[in-house]
């Protein structure tokens, strides 16, 4: 599944992360690689963008580009 | 010696940058880049200067920021690296750290919130960490000045034996590192020509950042080769060259810190945390408390203390004035020197310098708010809604900002990574009514609407943000097509602002205010004053209405007619506020001999007055600003034009409807 479908309070561990350009490097830059684990935290207001906590920092990316993360919750 | 002080975002640099250089601090600009620097002396080392660079988290050259700090790292060359770490994130902030390593320049690792991290029961092994990182570790506290004075000492140590990285080889044997090996061995001697790291350059030529490649001046051949080990690489781990170096740094970090960091169970400060987004991100009451914060910060700014502070200074002002006057007649001075002192300059600069007080005092709420983590979280709430207008929740800052000065609001777009947001946010923060309005909208509120002060306040500041949103949204559709950029964002845990942090940055802004104050409005004054004292032949006139002043003024004065203000002395004070905002208030009072406003306008037609000067263009500093990130004096001519159209239709109608009633 991929990480946007990850319900609030739900683990799982990345397996692969797609995208491309500068949103890809990015996550890749802030530790969004396979084999991590991340929970997802909490959501906007307005349903969009989640928070999501990884690698003991919260961070906020968009439901439409944490599609683009493939995990397998644990 | 001089050192570069790099760190992620949020993990206290401006708060070590500060402790490290007291009140040595200047403000620059690196050449060619629009990003600002500071640099200071360093308080326990005279003769060490230290550089704040921009908080990023990689040297990717993904954004403005990252490209400064990589260009001033190999460019810049300074004698070392101060590189400052959050321990509390201590993985993700050591990705920064060795992409720097590889850059084989003396370097320290500050490590950053120790205190926090051993308050929850964590520990670093920081001997253990420079051991396997090859570079020295200092634990710090930048809040509460601890280990300040030893980083400075080791620091220059390092600096002074030109102890390089010892360590940069990261990546156990495998697929990875053959690779790596093989493209350094390629590059080696290009790199050295061109003074690079063999390594950091191979690292560039993997993820093939084209213009380090370009300054390498690898042939066909040797590209080639490159590529090869590259694809190789690829096929063996069955990840892409990014992912796969990625990978690579964090498989070393996680070891790194299963050996040297005892990881804190969850962190009271993000239980705290959690708790308060729990109420500030909250389904149905992040918005009203977003709109309730920024009112009480612009009701505290405008009604309680800034206001208040403004009268005690404009009283103090007064006070000399009348002082003045009386040394100056009592002397039998010159009565053109007497009205060059008096209603050049106390009425120009003096009128403006009595805003100081509220300027700062609205800085000093932004900032605590952006240093509190609370900005970030309005990111998060309000990016769905930005992105409706085509922008994502991170161009919300500047234009916050921009309701302060404009001039820092169009800097601070620089934080967004993609040229059409930043664009877009450039072209709508103008339409944010920045703080030098504020005495044009409260002399005219105190004059024609003093019972609906606030209520006409923050009538003018809405109908700012209402303009704006239509001007994305045509703009949307013609000038910035495409998508927003990707909008990936640290959410920092809250934080106690340090106060420190925020005295100094008022300390900035107020030198500024004053400096502008001195220099441009004084000017600005001067000219004025002698326009309007002398007329086409330069003998000074008996009536303001033969001055040459006037004349100017009558020449655009007829294009405000049909607003309602086609007196030569409004439009005259519209030029001058071209220079600066406030000019406009101080203008019309020297040309009115500090009278009576009524007689120059109607209700109506000081309301069409009002939201002119909301929507007109922006004063010259916010133009060069404009100009400057835009990089085309055509665009921001472009820029200008618009909103001087947009006001004067705004003000026609607001001007005609007003008259219904």
């Amino acid at each position: 599944m991929t990480l946007d479908k990850l319900p609030v309070g739900g683990t799982a561990v990345i397996r692969t992360v797609g995208g491309e350009g500068n949103l890809r490097l990015r996550l890749l830059d802030m530790g969004v690689i396979p084999r991590t684990r991340v929970t997802v935290t909490r959501v906007a207001p307005m349903g969009d963008p989640v928070e999501v906590y990884l690698r003991g920092y919260t961070l906020s990316l968009r439901l439409e580009d944490a599609a683009k993360v493939e995990v397998e919750p644990v | 010696m001089r050192f570069a002080l790099v760190g992620n975002q949020n993990c206290g640099k401006t708060t070590l940058f500060n402790q490290l250089t007291g009140s040595n601090q200047h403000v620059g600009n690196f050449p060619g880049v629009t990003v600002d620097s500071k640099s200071g002396t360093i308080r326990s080392r005279w003769g060490d200067e230290v550089v704040d660079l921009p908080g990023i988290y990689s040297l990717r050259p993904y954004s403005a920021e990252e490209i400064v700090t990589r260009d001033f790292i190999l460019d810049g060359k300074p004698d070392g690296i101060i590189n400052i770490v959050d321990a509390t994130s201590i993985e993700r902030n050591l990705y920064l750290t060795l992409q720097m390593i590889e850059m084989q320049v003396p370097m320290v690792l500050a490590l950053n919130m120790m205190d926090e991290v051993r308050a929850n029961g964590g520990s670093v092994d920081t001997r253990k960490l420079s051991e396997l990182t090859g570079i020295p570790v200092v634990p710090i506290s930048a809040v509460r000045n601890e280990g300040i004075a030893e980083l400075a000492e080791i620091a220059h140590q390092t600096a002074a034996a030109g102890r390089r990285p010892e360590i940069y080889d990261f990546c156990p044997p495998g697929p990875v590192h053959r690779c790596i090996h093989a493209v350094t061995h390629v590059v080696e001697d290009h790199a050295q020509r061109q003074k690079m790291s063999a390594r950091w350059a191979a690292m560039n030529v993997i993820e093939g950042n084209e213009d380090i490649v370009r300054r390498l001046e690898l042939d066909d051949n040797e590209r080639e080769l490159c590529e090869h080990s590259v694809v190789e690489m690829e096929r063996e781990t069955g990840l892409d060259r990014y992912a796969a170096i990625a990978e690579m740094r964090y498989a070393f970090i996680e070891a790194a810190c299963a050996q040297a960091v005892k990881k804190p169970e969850e962190s009271r400060e993000r239980r705290r945390s959690r708790r308060i987004d729990d109420v500030l991100t909250h389904r149905v009451l992040a918005i009203p408390i977003f709109l309730c914060i920024m009112l009480a910060v612009f009701w505290l700014t405008f009604d309680v203390v800034g206001a208040w502070l403004s009268d005690i200074l404009a009283l103090g002002i007064q006070r000399l004035a009348e002082l003045t006057d009386r040394a100056l007649t009592a002397y039998g001075i010159n009565p053109v020197v007497h009205s060059l002192v008096l209603d050049g300059i106390f009425g120009g600069v003096g009128n403006v310098v009595s805003f100081l007080p509220v300027i700062l005092v609205l800085f000093f709420f932004l900032s605590m708010l952006e240093d509190t983590g609370y900005m970030a979280r309005v990111a998060f709430v309000m990016d769905k809604l930005l992105r409706k207008i085509g922008l994502s929740g991170k161009s919300i800052v500047p234009m916050l900002i921009g309701f302060g000065c404009t001039v820092p609001a169009v800097m601070a777009t620089r934080t967004l990574t993609s040229n059409r947001d930043r664009r877009m946010t450039i072209l709508l923060t103008p339409f944010m009514s920045c703080s030098a309005k504020i005495p044009i909208y409260s002399v005219f509120v105190a004059a024609f609407f003093p019972r609906y002060g606030a209520l006409a306040m923050g009538g003018l500041y809405a109908f700012g943000i209402l303009m704006g949103i239509l001007v994305a949204l045509v703009s949307r559709k013609t000038l910035f097509r495409g998508n927003p950029n990707p909008f990936v964002m640290e959410l920092p845990n809250y934080r106690m602002p340090s106060l420190r942090s925020t005295f100094q940055l008022m300390w900035d802004k107020a030198r500024d205010f004053l400096h502008r104050a001195f220099t441009v409005i004084f000017v600005a004054s001067l000219v004025i004053w002698f326009l309007q004292t002398f007329d086409s032949r330069l003998n000074v006139v008996t009536d303001n209405s033969g001055s040459l002043l006037a004349m100017l003024g009558g020449w655009i004065a007829p294009l405000f007619g049909p607003l309602g203000f086609g007196d030569w002395r409004v439009s005259t004070s519209l030029l001058a506020g071209f220079m600066a905002k406030e000019a406009v208030v101080s203008t019309l009072g020297v040309l009115t001999g500090g009278g009576d406003l009524a007689a120059l306008f109607s209700v109506p037609s000081a309301a069409g007055f009002l939201v002119f000067t909301l929507l007109y263009t922006p004063c010259v500093a916010a133009v060069a600003a404009i100009r400057r990130e835009l990089e085309s004096p055509w665009k921001s001519l472009g820029v200008m034009v618009m909103q001087c159209v947009l006001a004067w239709l705004c003000a026609f109608g607001v001007y005609r409807l007003a008259l219904l009633f």
